[in-house]
């Protein structure tokens, strides 16, 4: 091989590489990504069945359902709208009526999250980045940035 | 006193670190020897002001000093001294400072053992390394001082956050940081080269062993890390592929590939601009990763303050050392002379493609990582990427990756013979193949991935055993000659084997997930739970209290066959001063395989709702990264490759040269 062949050679393979890391990650990037919503966005656009969401807000108080374990039932509030959601797994230590919450999985269509996870952050003063900004937005809650 | 004393020693760190940078650089450009000579003492004054300043930080922990708002935060006085040594890191002052520590650790070392390099490139490295010290002082000492006094000191202080009062703290940060740091020697070495304008074999030789014990650090300090998280959080997963845990994943992507090029330019003198530029992209991804962590524009566990103007000052470093270092790399770079060729079946051929796969990983959990922050900025909408993209992305990459290492590592420099090596490797792929094969057999009907991934770590470990066994095979078989020759080999060639096999364990261990078995139970006293091959009893639930927290737990008996295997006890602690609980999870260890138990919560009633888990040889993960750092240290011990070889080589160099270096 000349000179020339292998440095084409190289080319030609670095090319091969890069493009097909660049097709998965903007395929992974349309089809594997989950948008964030809070209840009211939910109940004002319509979200197709299977569509993984993230439902992000608070605890709405006494609505936590543990009459079903390990199935939990609660819903998710931003001081608008509700989501009713369902839940099968273990709670994060910090899940609390009255406080933030992020829970991901798909809204059925009798309009209810069925979630198979369950996020609360590790922090007493926690609020989850996203649900602050939502909830700060509305005007639901004031508390200060989260430490 | 002595806490102003450390105030006092940090901010005569940021003048001698500006002396560090400044005069030797100057030197460096207008070729005098004076100027340049300034680096080596002051690299050194500047690590001692930073550790008499650290230390100072460290003593009002010990003494539980609670005027200092920093001790007030997160410490006590109950604390064991463990948590009180190591408190120092567990706040976002605190663990700067240990980053800035380790930084200008690392650059007096290079001081003091870059005794044989040329004097002007030692300089320019110095002074690079100052450069990013001073930066870092600066920002300490203007927006995170430690120092801090509190006017109305408090009797005692809040205590430790719960979670990060383990032992796992006290290792986890800094063999995370003294990985993580440790690139910056490469990335002054990039940077020297680029301003000295010369880079040769002797660089890579001079670099090499750097790269590899930062490697080797951040491999560790990873692997604990996961871990810590897995038996610490109580969810039973070892990896969430949350940004901070890429933000640790990036650089270590990209170190390795470096350690491979570097080998590539130390032996063959070819890849020279791709090694400088993948120096400076490594440490730029482990600025990024400091970013992430310490601005707060990504939610975790590891961000324990969001200041925007933190985040604004890390951002301004960011931009200044990636920013002006890929400039001056796009302006010199051409100017460096280009290496030897090789043919594209070759050791060379094969590390380049291990290169692309690297650096193609890489820049996916880049994407997936930064992408949410990137959308939000610009349009607002909140997502999330998780484990489907990076499953759908960097996996695959380094997937083929794996394939393709045993090829590598058989195959000669310059010019490789595929079909000989496909030979040689004939026999390991035949093993791995058959025993994949049989796996699958038995399993029929379980995950397909499980006994693939399997098949894929034997291919890796039989193949670093072919190259071992290839290099001391005499032409007929002996065992004593064999002995002899495997005792002769370099270590580095037994790094390398070892450092493979252990990815192959760790691919094992991950591959063997498939098969794990979880569910959450609501249990009864007396009644018994199968999990896997285990069976579990409740035995009883339990309240009690030790030192500074009450848990309330349950005590499960573990059985196999009906023959008993003792227990496992799991329970939910609430620490001194704090409301939220931590899960403490049980786990009990059986080979290779864990059992993990997690209590959800006990029942008014007393049942007790559990979640258990079976996970075979999931000990494999960490357990193969302990064998990857081994194998890494043994490279490192090599005396071809230790740190003090450079001296050796660039006198040898400089007297075949006949000139002085």
């Amino acid at each position: 091989m000349t000179r020339k062949q292998k440095r084409l050679s190289l080319i030609v393979a670095a090319g091969i590489v890069l493009a097909a890391a660049a097709s998965l990650i903007l395929y992974a990037l349309n089809d594997r990504i989950v948008f964030f919503y809070t209840p009211s966005d939910v109940s004002k656009q319509a979200i197709g069945p299977n569509t993984r969401v993230r439902i992000g807000g608070l605890v709405d108080v006494g609505s936590v359902d543990k009459s079903a374990l390990p199935i939990v039932r609660f819903a998710i509030t931003d001081g608008e709208s509700k989501l009713p959601v369902v839940y099968k797994g273990s709670l994060p230590d910090l899940f609390r009526e009255g406080q933030g919450v992020v829970s991901e999985g798909v809204i059925t269509q009798d309009h209810v999250l069925q979630a198979d996870t369950v996020l609360a952050k590790h922090d007493e003063n926690y609020m989850p980045k996203e649900v602050a900004d939502a909830l700060k937005a509305k005007g639901v809650w004031q508390g200060g940035a989260p430490k | 006193m002595i806490v102003e004393l450390g105030h006092y020693a940090l901010v005569l760190a940021v003048v001698s670190a500006f002396a560090q940078c400044a005069f030797p650089l100057w030197g460096a450009v207008v070729r005098d020897p004076a100027l340049q000579s300034m680096a080596r003492p002051s690299a050194v004054v500047t690590f001692i002001l930073v550790v008499l300043s650290y230390g100072a930080l460290t003593y009002a922990y010990v003494n539980s000093d609670f005027s200092v708002a920093n001790v007030v935060m997160n410490s006590h006085s109950t604390k064991p001294l463990i948590y009180k040594i190591s408190g120092v890191w567990s706040n976002h002052e605190g663990s700067m400072m240990l980053w800035v520590l380790i930084l200008v650790f690392f650059a007096a070392l290079v001081a003091l053992r870059g005794g044989g390099m040329p004097e002007r490139l030692l300089a320019s490295v110095l002074s690079i390394q100052g450069a990013i010290a001073l930066a870092f002082l600066i920002f300490i000492v203007l927006t995170s001082n430690p120092f801090l006094r509190l006017g109305d000191p408090p009797p005692d202080g809040q205590g430790l956050n719960p979670i990060l009062a383990d032992p796992g703290l006290a290792i986890h940060p800094p063999l995370l940081y003294l990985g993580y740091v440790g690139f910056s020697v490469a990335f002054a070495f990039a940077i020297g080269a680029l301003i000295h304008g010369r880079i040769d074999a002797v660089w890579a030789r001079v670099v090499r062993p750097w790269t590899l014990l930062a490697w080797i650090f951040l491999t560790l300090g990873i692997a604990m890390g996961s871990y810590w998280a897995y038996y610490e959080l109580g969810w039973g997963g070892w990896w969430f592929w949350d940004p901070v845990e890429n933000a640790s994943l990036m650089p270590w992507l990209m170190g390795t590939a470096l350690l491979h090029s570097t080998i590539v330019m130390e032996k063959r003198d070819a890849l020279k601009v791709w090694t400088i530029l993948l120096s400076i992209l490594t440490f730029s991804l482990s600025l990024l990763g400091t970013f992430l962590v310490r601005s707060g524009v990504i939610t975790s566990v590891h961000s324990f303050a969001s200041d925007p103007g933190r985040g604004l000052f890390i951002l301004g470093i960011l931009i200044v050392f990636i920013g002006g270092g890929l400039l001056l790399f796009a302006l010199r770079a051409s100017a460096l002379r280009q290496g030897g060729l090789f043919a594209p079946v070759s050791r060379e051929g094969a590390l380049v493609l291990n290169n692309l796969f690297l650096a193609a990983s890489t820049v996916a959990v880049l994407v997936g990582t930064l992408y949410p922050l990137v959308l939000e900025t610009f349009s607002g909408s909140k997502i999330s990427v998780g484990a489907p993209y990076f499953n759908l992305t960097a996996v695959p990459l380094f997937v083929i990756l794996v394939v393709l290492v045993p090829f590598g590592q058989s195959m000669s420099w310059k010019r490789g013979d595929l079909l000989g090596v496909m030979q040689r490797l004939l026999l390991a792929f035949g093993v791995a193949a058959v025993a994949a094969l049989i796996i699958f057999g038995f399993t029929f009907g379980g995950p397909v991935m499980a006994p693939v991934g399997i098949g894929l770590g034997l291919w890796l470990i039989f193949g670093s055993a072919t190259e071992i066994f290839t290099r001391i095979k005499p032409q007929r078989f002996d065992l004593r000659i064999m002995l002899s020759r495997a005792i002769g080999l370099p270590r580095s060639a037994w790094g390398t084997a070892l450092a493979h096999a252990g990815l192959g364990l760790s691919v094992i261990g991950i591959a063997a997930t498939a098969w794990g078995v979880e569910h959450i139970s609501i249990a009864k006293p007396g009644e018994k739970i199968a999990v896997g091959p285990y069976v579990v009893m409740l035995e009883s639930s339990f309240k009690r209290s030790g030192a500074g927290y009450r848990e309330d737990g349950a005590r499960f008996m573990i059985s196999r066959d009906d023959q008993s295997l003792g227990a496992v006890e799991t329970s939910k602690r609430v620490h001194a001063g704090r409301e939220m609980p931590t899960t403490e999870a049980g786990i009990a260890t059986f080979g290779l395989g864990q059992l993990y138990a997690s209590l959800n919560e006990i029942l008014p009633d007393g049942r007790v709702s559990i979640h258990l888990f079976w996970k075979p040889l999931v000990t494999l993960i960490w357990g193969g990264a302990l064998v990857m750092a081994f194998g890494g240290a043994l490279s490192l011990s090599d005396r071809r490759v230790r740190i003090t070889a450079a001296e050796r080589v660039t006198r040898s160099v400089a007297k075949n040269r006949g000139a002085p270096a």
